[in-house]
């Protein structure tokens, strides 16, 4: 196959960034997006060129470094799959392809389709997690947990933390991002002891960081690489608005609770 | 030579651990607040022990390549992680799950740290639930197993084909609510050059801040590798494509010797190789092998009719497919170790048996399962992988068996330990799969994942401290000290040669070489002849490499192309190293498979008489060869034996 790239090149955070056009020959349909671009950049380091920078680690789908908005789609045009795993067999011969990297305020680009989402561990700081320490822990099985919660706990926790939703969002929301987080420890009875301070903090946190808020648009389940579901964003509303009406005042204190 | 004290406990097997733990120093809550602890690596053991550590209250700095702890690569474990919980009441035991671990690994890791890793087992599992790691349950709302290769117990523990995900998940968010409450600071897209000695013990490191190209100092009163494993080595493998040999190869260097580096571990069911564009292979996991069938066709003319695609597997019969795991080991059948499926797999495609438009595949088939479970039942237990497989190969797994192939996955081998998991540079801990120590000559699927937990979370926390006991008169270390602006020149210098080198070939380029003479030679069969080539090619590459790389972009930026030509630079001095360890053992053991070496029925043939030791590599010099120390292993516990899954 041949192809016609447009890349957005950046040199770094306070450059100013443009498309550039490249052209990539023989491509293998049987090849993945990002071996094509392996391809791409070893024809530019001969030539002496800077190659194309990109996040990118596992390439089998699961670690969340891949990132590029391709074709005005995050993660490309197949549903529920990361850039790496998709396939050139799923373009055509001659094809144009635009490739630009997450567009959000709180995901600076640092260089070229590599973008900066130091925001998202921020909110996992703000309380992603059940206050206990290594060691002292009851038997795994002394707590039974229904098999549809643990199931719905797992489909949330199955988020990646690539920042497609966010990208995705006409307002930047990260509301999928947290939500999956908060739903998780809300449904196992492990994670109700906290978990009015939790939905709390972490939704302070993501409005400081200047995500905006949920559209209901839908956008960000649509192009989830892990088909999260916006019922989530429905359950973190209602833990909020019970945290703030039911329980007692929250007090959100310094890492824990 | 380097003084090897494993520092094993006396006593009865399943009391050194508890008689250790009672008798170390610790280091009081006073004093801890004033040690520090630099922990690299925030995969499985990096981050369970920095959270660990900074819950008991040591200020810890945690360092990561990746742009997030969380992307580290025991991400991308699949299957689960095992535990002697015998929840299901078949009769495993702590002792069930050593011997299990030692008989894997073919007799050649130490009985005490194999026991302990069984012990702590348990309390692993405990830890995830009570962090909100949801564990598949039954309908009673317990925990679920499964099977996995070579126990004949259920007792993996598993989140759907999502793992490793979900503990390294768990591991951190303990990780991040240290970073919160100050205990831990977080370096990341920060990647280690170099350890730093002072007096001879590790006193900091050298890393390159890799958006700045900033190179920085950092100073502790210890050091704790948890960078894994080094099977990037290959070119092709299943490893992220950042997993490096950096780390602990400058340890290596600085005077922390090397464990068995020719340990390594082919894992049977990756997706086969498919073009020379290929960047990494991928791993089905080896929980497929509960409900799938391994075989190939048993007359060699439907093989290359299937090979010219004349044939489709499906149309060949029953009586004409060869089960050929199930044939040669009924009592383990699809279940035997990965070394075991990996080369039975490599013998039949080599007899000319072997699908696919290479010949170097064999199926992995779900029809009869299927039909007994139900699509449903499989889809529940493997749909993400069965998606995975179909976006990569294009076919569906469903409808038709799935192609597989082994490939580079795990490395046995990493830095020498001792029972403390303290290197032989004082000070400088290594931790999950960067060390040596619990695997012997092979892994056993799911093992992975409980021995970076155990290390991070149970084992580490408490050996460290017999360390810094000592240690708490000794105020924070400067990081202006002479010993780190010399190393932190030589760290610096290092890569403005590599990009002063301005030749005419890529690093990508060198990488996949090394990586065809590694796998031609020194992969799944080696021998002496091939070997004795091996080590004088490794070494011209390596010439080359240094006098024609091309390295674009500058020094003080974000440059990928700089950063893998350091990774690949000393991935070309360990690929010598690896070839000549497995020179010097003269026996077949685990992964470890040296052709002139094997049973008349093709099994490995171990040399328990002479080569019962842990091969422990010293450095020497640039420009002199390593020498080999030996740790000898003795098994009062468990009777040695040929490993049998007949």
């Amino acid at each position: 196959m041949d192809l016609t790239l447009k890349i957005w090149r950046q040199k770094n955070a306070s450059s100013k960034g443009k498309f550039v056009t490249y052209k990539v020959n023989d491509i293998s349909p049987n090849s993945s997006f990002l071996e094509m671009m392996d391809i791409l950049n070893e024809s530019l380091v001969v030539k002496g060129e800077d190659p194309v920078a990109f996040d990118h680690d596992c390439r089998e789908g699961i670690c969340g470094a891949c990132s590029l908005y391709i074709n005005g789609r995050p993660h490309g045009p197949d549903a529920a799959i990361t850039t790496c795993q998709l396939h050139m067999r799923r373009f055509k011969d001659g094809d144009t392809i635009v490739i630009e990297p997450w567009r959000a305020r709180p995901f600076p680009v640092l260089r070229d389709l590599i973008v900066d989402r130091t925001s998202f561990d921020k909110i996992i700081q703000a309380g992603g997690y059940i206050s206990v320490n290594t060691g002292g822990i009851p038997d795994a099985n002394a707590i039974p947990i229904p098999k549809i919660n643990a199931d719905l706990s797992m489909d949330a926790a199955s988020c990646i933390g690539c920042g497609a939703c966010v990208a995705a969002c006409k307002n930047a929301s990260a509301m999928l991002f947290v939500s999956a987080k908060v739903s998780q420890f809300a449904l196992l009875p492990q994670g109700k002891v906290e978990a009015a301070e939790r939905v709390q903090a972490m939704v302070a946190e993501m409005d400081r960081l200047g995500f905006g808020n949920c559209t209901n648009t839908g956008a960000c389940e649509a192009e989830c690489p892990k088909e999260i579901s916006i019922t989530n964003i429905a359950r973190m509303n209602r833990e909020f608005l019970c945290s703030k009406i039911g329980a007692p005042k929250v007090k959100i204190g310094a890492g824990g609770f | 030579m380097a003084e090897l004290n494993s520092k094993i406990p006396k006593g009865e097997l399943a009391q050194k651990w508890t008689e250790y733990k009672s008798h170390t120093n610790l280091v009081n809550p006073s004093n801890k607040r004033r040690l520090e602890i630099i922990v690299v690596g925030t995969g499985l053991a990096g981050a369970s022990a920095a959270a660990s550590l900074g819950e008991l209250g040591f200020k810890v700095k945690n360092f990561c390549y990746q742009d997030s702890p969380r992307r580290a690569h025991s991400i991308a474990a699949q299957g689960g992680i095992n535990a002697a919980k015998n929840y299901q009441n078949d009769g495993d035991s702590v002792y069930r799950l050593f011997y299990d671990t030692i008989k894997g690994g073919d007799y050649r890791s130490r009985e005490a740290n194999v026991y302990r890793l069984a012990e702590v087992s348990n309390a692993i599992i405990d830890q995830c639930v009570a962090q909100g790691v949801p564990f598949a349950r039954e309908y009673g709302g317990l925990l679920d197993n499964r099977s996995f290769g070579g126990a004949q117990v259920s007792r993996t523990f598993y989140a759907r084909g999502q793992t490793g995900q979900q503990l390294l998940l768990g591991a951190y968010s303990a990780l991040s609510r240290q970073v919160k409450k100050g205990n831990v600071e977080l370096f990341t897209r920060h990647e280690m050059l170099d350890v730093v000695l002072v007096d001879g013990r590790a006193r900091g490191i050298i890393v390159r801040d890799l958006v700045t190209g900033a190179i920085e100092r950092h100073a502790a009163h210890a050091v704790v590798l948890a960078t894994g494993g080094y099977g990037n080595v290959f070119f092709l493998s299943t490893n992220a494509m950042g997993s490096n040999a950096t780390a602990i190869w400058k340890a290596y260097k600085r005077g922390a010797v090397f464990g068995n580096p020719s340990f390594t571990q082919i894992h049977p069911t990756c997706i086969p190789v498919h073009g020379d564009f290929q960047s990494k292979l991928t791993l089905m996991s080896e929980s497929l092998r509960n409900d799938g069938r391994i075989w190939v066709p048993k007359n060699k003319e439907d093989a290359e009719k299937i090979r010219h695609g004349q044939l489709k597997p499906i149309q060949i019969a029953e009586e004409d497919r060869d089960y050929y795991l199930e044939r040669r080991y009924p009592a383990f059948g699809n279940l035997v170790p990965r070394d075991v499926a990996s080369r039975a797999a490599k013998e039949r495609c080599d007899a000319g048996y072997g699908v696919g438009e290479t010949g170097l595949a064999v199926y992995l088939d779900f029809s009869e399962s299927i039909n007994r479970l139900g699509k449903n039942v499989i889809e529940e237990r493997y749909g993400n992988l069965f998606q995975m497989y179909e976006k990569i190969v294009d076919e569906n797994p469903y409808k038709t068996p799935m192609m597989i192939y082994p490939a580079v996955h795990y490395t046995m081998g990493g830095l020498w330990v001792d029972y403390e998991l303290m290197t032989t540079i004082p000070g400088l801990f290594v931790i999950g799969e960067a060390n040596f120590s619990d695997h012997g000559a092979n892994r056993l699927g799911a093992s992975a994942l409980m021995q970076g937990l155990a290390d991070g979370y149970f084992v580490l926390p408490y050996t460290i401290q017999n360390y810094l006991s000592d240690q708490i008169r000794i105020p924070n270390f400067s990081p202006d000290l002479p010993e780190f602006r010399k190393t932190e020149t030589e760290a610096t210098e290092r890569l403005k040669k590599l990009m002063n080198v301005k030749g005419t070939k890529t690093v990508d380029s060198f990488h996949k070489r090394l990586g065809m003479i590694l796998w031609e030679y020194v992969g799944m069969g080696r021998n002496a002849e091939g070997l004795k080539k091996a080590i004088p090619k490794i070494a011209a590459l390596r010439e080359e490499f240094w006098k024609d790389v091309k390295v674009t972009g500058d020094f003080n930026e974000i440059n990928p192309e700089l950063e893998k030509a350091g990774r690949v630079a000393d991935f070309l001095e360990l690929g010598e190293l690896i070839a000549r360890d497995a020179l010097s053992r003269n026996e077949s053991c685990g992964g470890h498979f040296r052709e002139e070496y094997q049973t008349p029925e093709g099994e490995a043939l171990r040399d328990d008489q002479n080569l019962m030791f842990v091969s422990a590599w010293e450095f020497t010099g640039e420009n002199s060869e390593p020498v080999m120390n030996k740790e000898p292993l003795n098994y009062e516990f468990v009777e040695v034996k040929q490993r049998n899954y007949k």
